[in-house]
């Protein structure tokens, strides 16, 4: 049968960036986490690089509509992340994986993702096919009538990828998704990244570099919570020039060099002042 | 057109019984085909396409002259049985995903505490036979259901409660949705338990609803598991312990009062729907996280 296409999807975008952010700033806890961002994103595949404690997970969370920024502007899909916004239109086009993905131990995979397609709103008689289409995405079919506390930490996250793909999202903000995952899934992982990556805007937040470097057109780096490098992987790679930092690989490598030049930047700002 | 039509339409297209593939063509055709001319493959094809009894001769052609395509096919009969047998099956639909999408599952034990409270108010109201104390069922319904209450919004209890609040449904309705599957398994066992220790439902209805309101309310202000925690240890602290150490009803729980609890009720509702993208909106904490 053929999908309705309904009118909003086939309205012209009326933004420039899919995620604009300004001076952004998000407290978690007393902390200021994100400090003073500035960051555009667009369709694509965005690896999110940075140190533990860098602002990935708060700076996903303000994007997610769960964290209120306590400065600057956070604009998704032309929205204001400020104040009073249609928050559910806006919730309805963000599929969202947390770190700490919490989950219904006695639902099956199939109860699981449908239920988060109800939370999602989505229409009643789509819900069906899009689980079945989500759980052959990642890989999970022939587990979905499972119980969820029968799997394993790989396929708990691959569920956790299902549930944020399932309402076809036009953000898709995945925080450390492949913890857990073998070599052999991560591959198809970023084959999904890929594809995902043609018509949405994807923001994945990793520590594993060459998962950024394998699978991402677009690198973001940052540090205690504001914007260090952004580019494409080539350019991190070749970040590194002669330099012996440390690394195995060139992106590797090229990740430790800007961070390195980075910090020394900023020491050096902080005693001339 | 007519069925029968088409029928002998179609009897009229096809050809004639008599040009069945013979016995030798078909064997030929059953090891792979080799030496039967082009044109003549594509007619055997044709006619085994729609003549079933020309293809059960193949079947017994290929079982007498065929033992690779023989293997091969028993081959894809193992591998697909257990394909079958690991793909997903017809499910019953189970009860537990209809209650979940009222109630998130972490609820179910909180609830069960509950029931067990009661049924000992209800024990030892029944134990006090000369009723010297008032009655411990219409002490304790009013703040009965915040156990439960208190675990309708919060990442303790509900493990996806982060999905849960970044999702378009969080909100008011949500909480409100979730309140009452707590209220339709208290306040009926409620209803029970004081018609067993004499307690009648008009003189704690109304404080029961005022508490579970009020616990929203302000769960708006502080988080609803400390919203709830303060009201339960507030009428415990103020009025289950001096009346059951003065050994009086009391005078909040009397039929006089209920006009108040009426107006209490219309305030918090007010309260409520004013504040109501509390549950909704973006939090400026990280309280909701475990």
């Amino acid at each position: 049968m053929v999908r309705a296409v309904s009118a909003g999807e086939t309205a012209a975008t009326t933004y420039a960036w899919a995620i604009q952010a300004d001076g952004l700033r998000v407290r978690a806890g007393r902390r200021m986490a994100v400090d003073g961002l500035d960051l555009s994103m667009d369709t694509g595949v965005h690896g999110l690089l940075g140190p533990n404690g860098a602002g990935k997970t708060t700076l996903v969370r303000s994007i997610a509509t769960v964290l209120r920024p306590a400065g600057g502007t956070l604009t998704v899909l032309g929205e204001k992340v400020n104040g009073r916004i249609d928050l559910r239109g806006l919730r309805r086009q963000i599929g969202y994986l947390p770190q700490e993905f919490g989950y219904y131990r006695r639902f099956t995979v199939r109860e699981f993702v449908e239920y988060i397609a109800w939370l999602k709103e989505m229409p009643a008689a789509d819900t069906p096919g899009a689980v079945q289409r989500a759980i052959d995405r990642v890989g999970l079919a022939d587990r979905a009538d499972d119980r969820m506390k029968t799997l394993s930490g790989g396929m708990v996250r691959r569920a956790g990828i299902a549930q944020a793909l399932v309402n076809d999202p036009r953000i898709l903000l995945l925080d450390e998704p492949t913890a857990g995952l073998d070599p052999e899934q991560r591959l198809q992982f970023r084959a999904l990244l890929r594809e995902l990556g043609t018509d949405t805007c994807v923001l994945v937040s990793t520590h594993l570099v060459e998962d950024v470097a394998a699978a991402c057109t677009d690198v973001v780096l940052i540090d205690v919570g504001r914007l260090v490098f952004q580019g494409v992987p080539a350019d991190l790679a070749a970040a590194a020039g002669d330099e012996a930092g440390a690394g195995d690989s060139a992106a590797e490598r090229g990740y430790s060099a800007i961070l390195r030049r980075h910090r020394e930047a900023a020491s050096a700002r902080e005693t001339e002042s | 057109m007519k069925i029968a039509t088409l029928i002998r339409l179609r009897r009229r297209i096809r050809p004639a019984t008599s040009d069945h593939v013979t016995a030798a063509v078909l064997e030929r055709y059953a090891t792979g085909g080799a030496g039967i001319r082009a044109d003549a493959l594509w007619a055997v094809e044709a006619h085994l396409e729609w003549c079933a009894s020309c293809r059960e001769r193949l079947g017994e052609a290929v079982a007498r002259r065929s033992p690779e395509t023989m293997s091969l096919l028993a081959l894809v009969q193992a591998k697909l049985a257990t394909e079958v047998a690991r793909s997903p099956r017809m499910r019953v639909r189970r009860l537990p995903r209809r209650v979940s999408r009222w109630t998130p599952p972490g609820l179910w034990p909180r609830l069960a505490m509950t029931l067990l409270v009661l049924a000992a108010a209800v024990g030892l109201d029944l134990a006090d036979n000369s009723r010297l104390l008032p009655s411990l069922v219409l002490l304790v319904a009013p703040v009965a259901p915040l156990l439960g209450v208190a675990g309708v919004w919060s990442a303790g209890i509900d493990p996806a409660h982060e999905l849960v609040v970044a999702s378009p449904r969080a909100g008011l309705y949500m909480v409100l949705r979730r309140t009452l599957a707590v209220l339709v398994v208290v306040i009926p066992t409620l209803a029970v338990a004081g018609w067993l220790a004499g307690a009648s439902p008009a003189r704690w209805l109304l404080p029961c609803l005022a508490f579970t309101g009020g616990a929203l309310a302000l769960g708006e202000l502080i988080g609803l598991r400390w919203a709830a925690g303060a009201l339960a240890l507030a009428w415990t602290a103020g009025v289950i312990t001096p009346s059951v150490l003065a050994a009086r009803t009391p005078l909040l729980l009397e039929p006089a009062s209920l006009p108040y609890w009426a107006g209490l009720i219309a305030v918090i509702a007010v309260a409520l729907v004013l504040r109501r993208d509390a549950y909704t909106g973006l939090r400026s904490e990280t309280w909701f996280v475990r």
